[in-house]
């Protein structure tokens, strides 16, 4: 790989640097990236699934997960991990990072004060897995007009004047991260901007040194020239020295090694980085911008000579034809005001020519000769996909078969009163609706939720019915007040049937058959019942669409399953209303024969 | 927070503590004592556990970082004959030691304050080592040598074998590299007890995050391991890995250093309590050019261009701020240094450079409220003095920034000059030298 970053590349960001990814967004929005360069935050504490961050002057979501492993299983193609983690965890997140094979492509670490030891191991771990490793101790790199990492550039305006929103000539490496947005700055004045440019980190033992990202520039036709911003300690210059006298480099090189005033003082005083101390004559800056000059690299008299140096190069260059004049690009701005959205859709918009569900036209799934059906508009709105026919049919035969279960059940039986209390449709619906729970319709979350974890958890039947006893709770799906092994539901049948024919594979519903033999041996109406059915075919369902565990227990744990209940039995409550509306039933009221009065008079205390 | 040296006391201790984890087959009689004054050692002979001191012959050395005690005349091991010292003549030679000044071949001087004393080892030549492990490059190094004592540095390339091991190196192959290595010249008798003890050393070394570790000589008597002398360096980065490890462990500066000033301290301290960055060392107290920079970059460049453009001597301080420092730190800061530049008056008068790189997003104009509050304080002092002060910056919010402090120099009458990121960073030096010039 020549170049480090792409205008495609994505990130996964360690840590929910909230202020330090939207940067990164506003970046992305400026140069017109067409996804975001931050494809997942990994926050191993946070409870939440996404966070909102404005994307010009709107705002996207980005998926949150508490591990890296999860974040790279939901975006395969994030190849870069920006580290952020304290200096205490940056080892360990990186390593794991490193052991998930072929995932990442350049790992950057900003921690400062890793132990050395771990650092080292850290930093030949990536060397090994053949990884870009950018730090520790760093602000990153950027990659103009493609990508950018966190807070590296400052400010939109500095990015702007110092043209790092589109690519020029330069590659540029420094160990300092607070002389490279300076450096940038020089370099757009005097020349034309950078192609890339990487601070290695100040740290004594970082990842990838100046020779490593130097020879990448090399290989990288956007890059004309480098410029290197070395310090006083360390080895590292000698490197790029030899690489420029063997021929590996042949770009034009310009170079300078801060810290000239060390040679002043004898020892005691830390000039600039831990790294930076000169334990050898030739670690000193003295040496290597002689060394750098004597190779043939533009070595300039002083720091403050370096803009006349970076001028002469680029000119020369640029008159032979070697550098191109750049059309500057057109840009976006981020607006001065922006107010965060009080409310997220993800499902429905009504603000193009037709309103969508989930991205269709109402118009394309309304009419019958769309082929569309109940079941399809669920599978949109409430699952942002398009199920296959035999999903979307199960999905209909439940809401049919949930419809309705007769007047005496307690929701329909309140619905009724309230119609008869002279209250008007919605009203008495929702008295309806609001009897539904735990004991009215909850068996089939129940069911779902405990048979899915017998089933992960490799119970036999007998171990579950163990378990639940222990729990104190009835098998929520099993047994039926009336039906029994032989006078079988038949809803259940038919829903069986068709799962039979239709499912690929029904395991947690085989299993639950297996439940149920042992459960009916013990009493003949110890049935796996129609809310049972329901909830653990839905399961078998998700898992044959490829939904993940997580996601299942994660509908389970939200009410979808009760969902289904409410939309079908609000056909029948609704129903059961109007029947009573036709009937013009009068105010209801209980007999008192039908109450057991047992009233004692109340006591004083206190 | 870097490689940091420790007193040969707690080299030994941490060496006594972790022992019996890592030196399988071999005993350390860890006896041992840190004092810093004669009555103190007399003191600790009288505690049940040092009775050695009043049994043994001792040897006493100051314990502070500084090699070459003996060829700088400062291990007591005789009084007529070697292995005749008393508790008593340890306690005498402290006290002579501690009356006076000490300047040191090296030309370091300042007092003696820690003392180590031990119970003398009589041995022989052969059975002196060298053993000491540090890194080099990317890899760790193990060096050993059949030859132990003070001279091990003289005909080093004849007398040490040098032993690279790779940082992903695997138990088994560091084990048969450094077996594969020992020295030729450790007699075959002793080659399977040194090469075991070299092995634990090694991993010892590692596990407990030393940057340096020599131990010369290490005398080997049998299973008895004696560390007669040891130099180490902790990485103090590992500190939060290591706080039961390491115990209680001291970082003590290096002898001879010049005590920091008063105004050194209280910034040090400063910086201790604040997330920010605040660093400070007064290079020549009498310096013309005083600098206030932002950034650790940055302020060296600034320090070079000085040295280059004015002469080193010219350059009063170094130091830097950085890392979002409070109004009320970035005054103190200005403050500290308003005060130190205007005592010493310079006929030539003095100059102010107030630098930075362009911020990435400290808020430049939020930062220099705190030293345009700082200006209001000093300002008569600072024209007393003669002072130009050349300001420049970059950043969020600079221009706003470089118009108050301006607006606020000119309202007090001190010469300014104040520039953004059109200037380059170092070219207020030239200017204000220019200036000078005419």
């Amino acid at each position: 790989m020549s170049r480090l970053f792409t205008r495609d590349t994505q990130a996964i960001f360690w840590n929910n640097n909230k202020s330090a990814i939207q940067r990164m967004l506003d970046y992305d929005y400026v140069i017109k990236r067409e996804t975001p360069s931050v494809a997942a935050i990994v926050a191993p504490t946070s409870s939440a699934k996404f966070e909102k961050f404005f994307w010009g002057p709107d705002e996207i979501m980005i998926d949150v997960f508490r591990s890296t492993k999860e974040a790279v299983e939901a975006h395969p193609n994030a190849d870069v991990l920006l580290n952020f983690a304290s200096f205490r965890t940056a080892y360990d997140v990186s390593m794991e990072a490193l052991s998930i094979p072929n995932q990442f492509r350049v790992i950057m670490v900003t921690a400062e004060g890793i132990p050395e030891r771990l650092a080292r191991t850290m930093n030949q771990a990536a060397r090994d897995a053949g990884v870009t490793l950018i730090g520790p101790a760093t602000v990153g790199a950027i990659a103009p007009g493609a990508f950018k990492i966190a807070n590296i550039g400052g400010t939109i305006e500095n990015i702007i004047k110092s043209k790092l929103h589109r690519a020029g000539s330069a590659g540029l490496v420094t160990r300092s991260g607070g002389l490279f947005n300076e450096l940038c700055n020089i370099i757009a004045r005097n020349a034309d901007g950078i192609a890339e440019g990487v601070a290695i980190g100040g740290d004594r033992f970082v990842g990838s040194v100046f020779i490593d990202n130097m020879l990448r520039m090399e290989s990288n036709p956007d890059v004309k020239y480098m410029i290197l911003l070395g310090e006083v300690g360390g080895t590292e210059e000698y490197k790029v020295i030899e690489a420029v006298k063997s021929g590996k480099i042949t770009k034009p090189v310009i170079a300078w090694c801060i810290g000239t005033i060390a040679k002043h003082f004898s020892s005691g005083v830390q000039f600039g980085h831990a790294g930076a101390s000169a334990n050898a004559e030739r670690e000193t800056a003295e040496a290597k911008n002689k060394a750098m000059r004597e190779a043939g690299i533009h070595v300039p008299e002083s720091f403050n000579d370096l803009p006349r140096v970076i001028n002469e190069v680029y000119t020369k260059l640029y008159n032979e034809g070697v550098i191109l004049e750049i059309e500057e690009p057109e840009i976006r701005t981020i607006p001065a005001n922006r107010r965060p959205k009080n409310f997220i859709c993800t499902i429905s918009d009504d603000r193009g020519e037709e309103a969508t569900y989930a991205g269709y036209p109402i118009s394309s799934v309304a009419t019958p000769d769309t082929g569309k059906t109940i079941g399809d508009v669920i599978s949109l709105l409430w699952f942002k996909k398009v199920y296959p026919r035999w999903a979307v049919d199960f999905i209909e035969t439940v809401i049919k078969t949930v419809a309705d279960h007769g007047p005496a059940v307690s929701g329909a039986h309140n619905a009724k009163v309230t119609a008869r209390a002279g209250k008007s449709v919605v009203e008495s619906l929702v008295t309806g609706l609001l009897t539904i729970g735990p004991r009215f319709g909850g068996a089939i979350d129940g069911a779902a939720k405990y048979f899915k974890y017998a089933y992960d958890n490799e119970m036999t039947p007998a171990e579950f019915l163990a378990y639940m006893k222990k729990q104190g709770i009835p098998i929520p799906g099993i047994g039926h007040r009336i039906k029994s092994v032989r006078n079988p539901d038949l809803r259940v049948e038919g829903l069986k049937k068709y799962a039979a024919e239709f499912f690929p594979s029904t395991p947690l519903l085989d299993y639950a058959l297996t439940v149920e033999e042992l459960t009916t041996s013990k009493k003949d109406n110890l049935i796996l019942n129609v809310d049972g059915t329901i909830g653990i075919l839905m399961v078998d369902m998700w898992r044959a669409l490829g939904y993940t565990e997580k996601e299942i227990d994660d509908f389970i744990e939200s009410g979808t399953l009760n969902s289904f209940f409410i939309l079908g039995r609000t056909i029948g409550f609704i129903g059961h209303v109007l029947d009573e509306k036709r009937l013009a039933m009068p105010m209801y009221r209980h007999p008192w024969d039908d109450i057991l009065y047992d009233v004692k008079k109340a006591e004083e205390i206190g | 927070m870097a490689q940091r040296a420790i007193r040969e006391y707690d080299g030994k201790r941490l060496f006594a503590k972790h022992w019996n984890e890592y030196f399988d087959g071999f005993h350390y009689p860890f006896k041992s004592v840190l004092v810093t004054s004669a009555d103190e050692l007399r003191q600790k002979a009288k505690e049940h556990g040092f009775e050695w001191l009043n049994q043994e012959p001792l040897v006493v050395k100051p314990d502070m970082l500084f090699g070459k005690r003996g060829k700088n005349n400062l291990v007591l091991f005789k009084v007529n004959k070697p292995g005749d010292v008393t508790l008593e003549d340890a306690a005498k030679w402290i006290e002579e030691k501690q009356s006076h000044e000490v300047t040191l071949l090296s030309g370091q001087h300042g007092k003696l304050t820690h003392f180590i004393v031990e119970p003398f080892t009589p041995h022989t030549q052969d059975q002196e080592y060298y053993i000491a492990a540090t890194t080099v490059g990317e890899d760790d190094v193990l060096y050993m040598s059949a030859e132990g004592g003070m001279d091990v540095e003289e005909g080093w390339d004849e007398k040490v074998t040098e032993v690279r091991i790779p940082i992903n190196m695997n138990e088994a192959d560091i084990e048969k590299t450094i077996r594969a290595n020992i020295p030729a010249d450790i007699p075959s008798e002793n080659r399977e007890a040194f090469a075991s003890f070299a092995i634990q050393f090694f991993k010892f070394f590692r596990d407990m995050h030393f940057a340096y570790l020599e131990i010369n000589p290490l005398v080997l008597i049998g299973t008895d391991a004696h560390i007669l002398d040891l130099v180490a360096r902790l990485d103090d980065t590992a500190g939060f890995l290591m706080k039961d490890k390491w115990g209680d462990i001291e970082f003590p500066t290096a002898f001879g250093m010049e005590e920091k000033s008063p105004e050194e301290e209280a910034i040090a301290e400063a910086d201790s309590k604040s997330g920010a960055s605040l660093k400070l060392t007064i290079l020549n107290p009498q310096g013309r050019i005083w600098t206030m920079v932002a950034g650790g970059g940055a302020s060296v460049v600034y320090a070079d261009t000085i040295a280059d453009l004015a002469g080193v001597k010219d350059l009063a301080n170094y130091g830097e701020y950085s890392g979002g420092p409070t109004t009320g730190e970035t005054q103190f800061y200005a403050e500290t240094i308003f005060d130190l530049m205007t005592r010493y008056p310079d006929p030539r008068g003095k100059i102010l450079i107030i630098g930075g790189a362009i911020a990435n997003f400290t808020d430049v104009a939020k930062t220099f409220t705190g030293i345009i509050n700082a200006l209001e304080k000093w300002a008569p002092k600072l024209k007393e003095h003669n002072t130009k002060i050349y300001v420049r910056r970059g950043g969020p919010n600079y221009e706003k920034g470089l118009a108050d402090i301006k607006a606020a120099a000119d309202q007090l009458g001190l010469e300014m000059h104040v520039y953004g990121p059109e200037t380059h960073i170092t070219d207020i030096v030239r200017m204000a030298l220019e200036e000078d010039k005419k």
